[in-house]
């Protein structure tokens, strides 16, 4: 027991984080009190604003605009150097020139989602109505919520119709969403390793990741920011535990086996002895150093509440009865957050709906978080989907209708 | 259903006519423009594809994941599923047509999906193998043993093929279930039709495969 090195405080202040929250480096609409979010919880939230980044050019007939919504702790840079982590993008491999997704051809959006803690409203916010960071006096907000104020921005960016909504996993969430919602407006979607509802095991992976957050005393029960400490070793230990889930087995094996870290023999500690603790442990205080954790509890019971099929009568055909929308719905073999049962029920409700739709399972080792790596076959079929679907839009090749 | 099974002719390079096999093109002339098609074991999309070309609304069903991904990397609507499992899923009336090309005999319930293909679908259009061809009859015959042709070289114990028909049977059960045949085409080896203008059971004889444009019958039996 002599050699135990607890998770580390995040090297940086909290600061730079802190001003993100109201003072994003990218993009900001501002919506006044004439404007308000009606969230589900029955708040009508105002003011409120969204951060944003785009990247490419709307074209003439407003017709190219892609908007992507992120995961669960994704944000609006998807595709520039990060103001807090200065990492690149975090979804580089399908985003950028000559990718998939490239601005030379498209109108990309990606917004932080509303209870978000990078520049969107959320529980780390400035509360206009105490001079004080919201906390937990934030509304409980859902998937759908988010859709709600991501249309508000688009309308704000005069779009009547989305050429694509491309997400994975919550993002995909918001996907399914829109096309339930807007139907209309979605000319295509690209629905990743995502589910029409949050299942039993992800509510409790969850809700442990939560319970982690409000066990550190340093939680102060969400007043932390007024009392001027951080709940980092929870927050680690909420990642950790979640970033278990978004891998699988083999790629754990493969990557680092029981191989030992900087040692050839256990030191008999609780030392970081293998390397995928190591690992771990660095995912979960590189984690704490850029996000939220109030914010991280509000945007895990968001994707929880979420349920298509519960908000239509309890039948999923009848969410997307009559839609034109033409889907591409992918999931990944190792894939145990997200299983590819949940993407074939999904297609068996569109089918049931005769909606236009693609699916595909992708074979990797990589599990869930294989949506943002480089996976070739993936990425080929995001780029066909959107060729395809571009060209029925009247798209050429340079984004001009 | 895999893609193996789904390509009509694995053996033999089946003709083309303008880039396009013959057997599709004779597949593809039976199915109205403007119409919206489900081909169920879709392979490559070779066929959805020159569906598409002609305006036709098309969607598909494939078992073999290097078959769908091939499929949605040319822009296809196609799916993953298995035509003995997911057809359940369709709503009746979904489409106009629903075809299934060299997929039947590989079905473990060949009756449910027929009685499916025209639940879903007003027409089906269905082709397979003719084991009643008289190439099988004389290794059944002379040889003594189960047949393998050039299109279908798998042996017994480790084929797909596990409900082969002959024209005949396939007749017959169309009867049965009350199923009317508006159109029946006998193919050669290369997936061209038979020139002879004669009945069907003289094809039974002569036709490599049999491809059928099927509609519901009145009252069923």
């Amino acid at each position: 027991m002599s050699n135990v090195r607890p998770i580390p405080s995040p090297p940086m202040s909290s600061d730079d984080r802190a001003h993100e929250a109201d003072h994003p480096s990218s993009l900001v609409a501002k919506f006044g009190m004439d404007q308000p979010l009606k969230l589900d919880c029955g708040v009508d939230l105002a003011p409120f604003q969204i951060a944003y980044q785009t990247y490419g050019q709307l074209n003439a007939d407003r017709s190219n605009a892609i908007l992507i919504c992120h995961a669960l702790t994704g944000d609006q840079h998807v595709n520039n150097t990060h103001p807090v982590t200065g990492k690149p993008g975090w979804w580089d491999t399908i985003v950028g020139a000559g990718k998939p997704i490239d601005p030379e051809q498209y109108f990309i959006i990606c917004s932080n989602v509303i209870g978000g803690c990078m520049g969107s409203t959320g529980p780390a916010s400035l509360n206009p109505a105490t001079g004080k960071v919201w906390g937990l006096d934030f509304p409980i907000i859902t998937i759908p919520d988010m859709v709600r104020a991501q249309a508000m921005l688009i309308d704000r960016l005069g779009i009547a119709t989305l050429f694509c909504v491309v997400g994975g996993s919550m993002g995909g969430m918001q996907v399914l969403q829109w096309t339930a919602a807007y139907p209309e407006r979605v000319f295509s979607t690209l629905a990743i390793a995502c589910s029409t509802r949050h299942s039993a095991q992800n509510i409790a992976f969850h809700e442990l990741g939560r319970q982690a957050v409000m066990a550190d005393p340093d939680w102060r029960g969400g007043r932390y920011v007024d009392e001027d400490t951080h709940p980092h070793r929870g927050l680690a230990v909420a990642r950790m535990a979640a970033h278990i889930t978004y891998l699988s087995d083999a790629a754990l094996h493969r990557k680092f086996g029981r191989r030992m870290q900087d040692r050839e023999l256990p030191t008999f500690s609780f030392d970081a002895d293998f390397q995928v603790e190591s690992y771990l442990r660095y995912q979960g205080s590189s984690f704490v150093e850029r996000f939220d954790a109030n914010s991280y509890l509000y945007l895990t019971r968001a994707m929880d509440y979420f349920d298509i099929a519960a908000d239509h009568n309890g039948a999923l055909a009848n969410a997307f009865a009559g839609i034109k929308t033409r889907f591409c719905v992918v999931s990944f073999t190792s894939d145990w957050l997200f299983p590819t049962s949940e993407s074939r029920a999904l297609v068996h409700a569109l089918n049931a709906s005769s909606a236009r739709v693609s699916f595909a399972e992708i074979e990797t080792d990589r599990g869930h978080d294989a949506f943002l790596l480089d996976v070739p076959e993936f990425l080929e079929i995001s780029r066909a989907f959107l060729q395809a679907a571009g060209k029925a839009r009247g798209l050429k090749d340079d984004g001009q209708s | 259903m895999s893609m193996q099974q789904t390509l009509p002719l694995p053996g033999v390079a089946p003709e083309r006519t303008g880039g396009y096999r013959t057997d599709h093109l004779l597949v593809a002339d039976m199915v109205r423009p403007g119409s919206r098609v489900l081909d169920v074991g879709c392979g490559d999309g070779e066929l959805l594809q020159l569906l598409e070309s002609r305006g036709i609304d098309g969607r598909g069903i494939e078992l073999s994941r290097e078959g769908v991904n091939g499929c949605v990397a040319k822009g296809l609507a196609v799916v993953q599923g298995d035509a003995d499992t997911d057809l359940v899923n369709y709503p009746d009336d979904a489409f106009d047509y629903v075809i299934l090309s060299q997929t039947l005999q590989a079905t473990r319930q060949p009756k449910v999906v027929l009685e499916n293909l025209l639940r879903i679908g007003q027409r089906a259009i269905v082709s397979f193998p003719n084991f009643g061809f008289w190439k099988m009859r004389l290794q059944l015959l002379i040889g003594g043993h189960m047949p393998r042709t050039e299109n279908l070289p798998a042996s017994w114990y480790d084929t797909a093929n596990i409900h082969f028909c002959t024209i005949k049977d396939f007749v017959e059960l169309c009867e049965r279930i009350n199923v009317k045949m508006e159109r029946a085409v006998a193919l050669d080896l290369y997936g061209r039709p038979v020139p002879l203008n004669l009945p069907w059971w003289v094809w039974n004889m002569f036709g490599e495969q049999g491809v059928f444009l099927l509609s519901r019958g009145g009252k069923a039996k």
